[in-house]
């Protein structure tokens, strides 16, 4: 409708204020009451963001002050509690996911877009699994990490790097998908272009495909962290439990804790002071992550707009 | 002197392919499928981690025990294991987010689809995608410390029987609200990408016979959409399964039978989260429990996201 020349518009024109309408004449209430309908399910939605925002933003405005972040979390003195040692925590396990995703990610979809021969059976096993791993519940993955990372093969015991890990298995298929649309989105006469030049095929992939897909493939990516740095219930089972309250030494040794397990702990505590503490937690968080998220919708409308 | 190559015919059939056997080339490709190989280890990781603590499990409480109608007490002194009892509450929360979930995201998709102009879409794309972007943790503090409390300051009290009663702190209707929304983005994206994929000329054809607008959504594109929409429902249900956090927070600790919204619940996910921070000894019973709960929360969830994809496999090879 929107690319309607000027002489179907004209026509258009024409046919409307002659006696004849192809419109219904009068209103369709019914169809006026489905819209109504509609617009209320989408906007249920937009309501509730907005309400959660501002209830958080509220709860939470009491105690957001710099203690917040340089202070250690007390039960003696709630009133100047902070989070800094899940703030050092998240930064220690986030570093940890990002280095595991980018290169396995990018990897992975490389293989499959520009290697893979979809007829062999193997590579509709990895595509079914990536699909499926994406649905699995972020719990297992807690399971699967106290079984192989914390304990068993790995042995890592309860450190950052094991919460690391975690979350890079959940958050990989995220990475992959979103790399592999960025690699399916360069066109392939650039491909033929450089194949004809004589390139190889791996000289084309790392030469021409993927700088043009690096767009989409850190959007992925920070959509992938922002999911890695809000999620609480794996980590609950790898270790970022205890009421830490010491930094941890490094990625690879002493306890740790992270931003949402912090906000979990206190927001189940019965004290009132705690709960306001966890409404400032979450505010910081969710702040967080709305910068996280706008970049990342920012960056991927700009880089649709190349080809 | 100019130098010229003469290209012998051995060397035909031209292929864009370099003739030289580059062995790095061979290493880079065996990691890339490693790489994408890594995603059915991690498959086969869960499949293991789950399946052997989950033996060691059946081999002190009998299969039997698991299944029955006894209370689900596995930390007590005594333990009992009916596992029916977390099913349910897992039953209860996914009905009470599917109120939401399931109508507001299929609402809001058909409203994308057909209604909103593509700068409505524009604004409100992101914005869904915000919504899905929470921490699960800050709905569990919206759910524990405003819908919760909202909900049992107006509950309707004068309402007969067990549906009157006031509802203590935590209760399964708050949790599932609250879940409800915050799926209602998952299922709205699934089933707009499946009405996006219906073709343009089915709602022209619609059109020109002189359909409404919703006789052409209602008729045409949602029944044209069908199983991706049904992969949606069956995503947000498979989501509901697999929250923890909200329902750790919101809907209680006493695995209980019930549907009544004013009950407090505990679900698989909601018994392992809260199973698995305590102080909990590795070899003992309890401990295998979280493992053979587990299992079952990994088994419901894989048949259901099988269907899903099946599902969504379908309405791709309709129209492509």
């Amino acid at each position: 409708m929107s690319k309607s020349s000027g002489r179907t518009r004209v026509a258009v024109r024409a046919a409307s204020s002659s006696t004849i309408r192809l419109d219904r004449v009068g209103v369709d209430i019914k169809g006026e009451l489905f819209r109504a309908v509609l617009l209320f399910s989408i906007l249920l939605g937009v309501v509730m963001l907005a309400t959660l925002l501002i209830f958080v933003a509220i709860r939470g405005s009491d105690r957001l002050d710099l203690n917040l972040f340089t202070q250690l979390p007390s039960s003696i003195d709630v009133g100047t509690s902070g989070f800094l040692p899940a703030i050092v925590g998240t930064t220690y396990v986030m570093l940890g996911t990002l280095i595991t995703i980018v290169p396995l990610g990018v990897s992975a979809a490389v293989y499959l877009e520009e290697y893979a021969n979809r007829d062999r059976w193997y590579n509709r096993i990895i595509e079914v699994n990536i699909q499926n791993l994406a649905a699995v519940p972020s719990i297992v993955f807690g399971i699967l990490g106290l079984a192989f990372i914390v304990r068993g093969p790995l042995n890592l015991g309860f450190v950052a790097f094991a919460g690391s890990l975690t979350l890079a298995m959940m958050v990989l298929p995220t990475v992959i998908i979103a790399a592999r649309e960025a690699i399916r989105g360069v066109p392939p006469t650039l491909r033929d272009a450089s194949m004809g030049l004589g390139a190889t095929k791996w000289q084309t992939t790392w030469r021409q495909v993927l700088p043009l897909s690096v767009p989409g493939i850190v959007t992925g990516t920070i959509l992938a962290m922002s999911r890695a740095i809000g999620e609480t219930a794996p980590l609950l089972l790898v270790g970022a439990t205890t009421f830490v309250r010491f930094l941890p030494e490094s990625a690879f040794e002493g306890a740790y804790s992270a931003i949402p397990v912090q906000i979990y702990q206190w927001a189940v505590r019965p004290q009132d002071e705690f709960r306001v503490l966890a409404a400032a937690g979450a505010l910081v968080l969710v702040a967080l992550l709305l910068v996280m998220n706008s970049f990342a919708i920012w960056l991927r409308a700009r880089s649709r707009k190349e080809f | 002197m100019a130098t010229t190559t003469i290209i012998s015919p051995t060397d035909a059939p031209f292929s864009l392919e370099m003739k030289r056997n580059r062995i790095g080339e061979k290493v880079i490709v065996a990691w890339l499928f490693l790489a994408a190989a890594l995603a059915v280890l991690i498959t086969i990781g869960i499949v293991v981690s789950l399946i052997l603590p989950t033996i060691d499990f059946f081999r002190d409480v009998s299969i039997f025990q698991f299944f029955s109608m006894e209370p689900w007490a596995p930390l007590f002194a005594n333990p009992t294991y009916g596992v029916v009892h977390i099913v349910a509450g897992t039953a209860a929360i996914m009905l009470y987010s599917s109120i939401i979930s399931l109508p507001a995201g299929l609402g809001s998709a058909i409203y994308m689809s057909e209604y909103a102009g593509p700068r409505m879409r524009k604004i409100l794309q992101p914005l869904l995608e915000i919504l899905e972007g929470i921490p699960t943790v800050v709905y569990g503090i919206f759910a524990l410390f405003f819908v919760g409390p909202l909900l049992k300051d107006n509950w309707p009290t004068w309402l007969p029987g067990k549906l009157g009663e006031e509802p203590g702190f935590q209760f399964v209707l708050a949790a599932g609200l609250v879940l409800g929304v915050m799926i209602i983005p998952t299922v709205a994206s699934v089933a707009y990408d499946s009405m996006n994929a219906v073709p343009r000329a089915l709602r022209e054809a619609a059109y020109g016979l002189g359909s409404t607008r919703m006789q052409v959504a209602t008729r045409v594109v949602v029944p044209s959409a069908l199983s991706g929409i049904i992969a949606s429902f069956v995503l947000g249900l498979s989501r509901a399964v697999g929250e923890t956090i909200v329902v750790l927070m919101a809907a209680g600790a006493i695995a209980n039978i019930t549907l009544w919204p004013n009950d407090p619940i505990l679900t698989m996910t909601a018994f392992i989260g809260r199973t698995a921070t305590g102080d909990i000894s590795t070899g003992t019973t309890a401990y295998y429990t979280v493992f053979a709960v587990g299992a079952l929360l990994f088994l419901t969830t894989l048949t259901v996201n099988m269907i899903a994809i099946a599902l969504v496999r379908r309405f791709r090879e309709v129209y492509e």
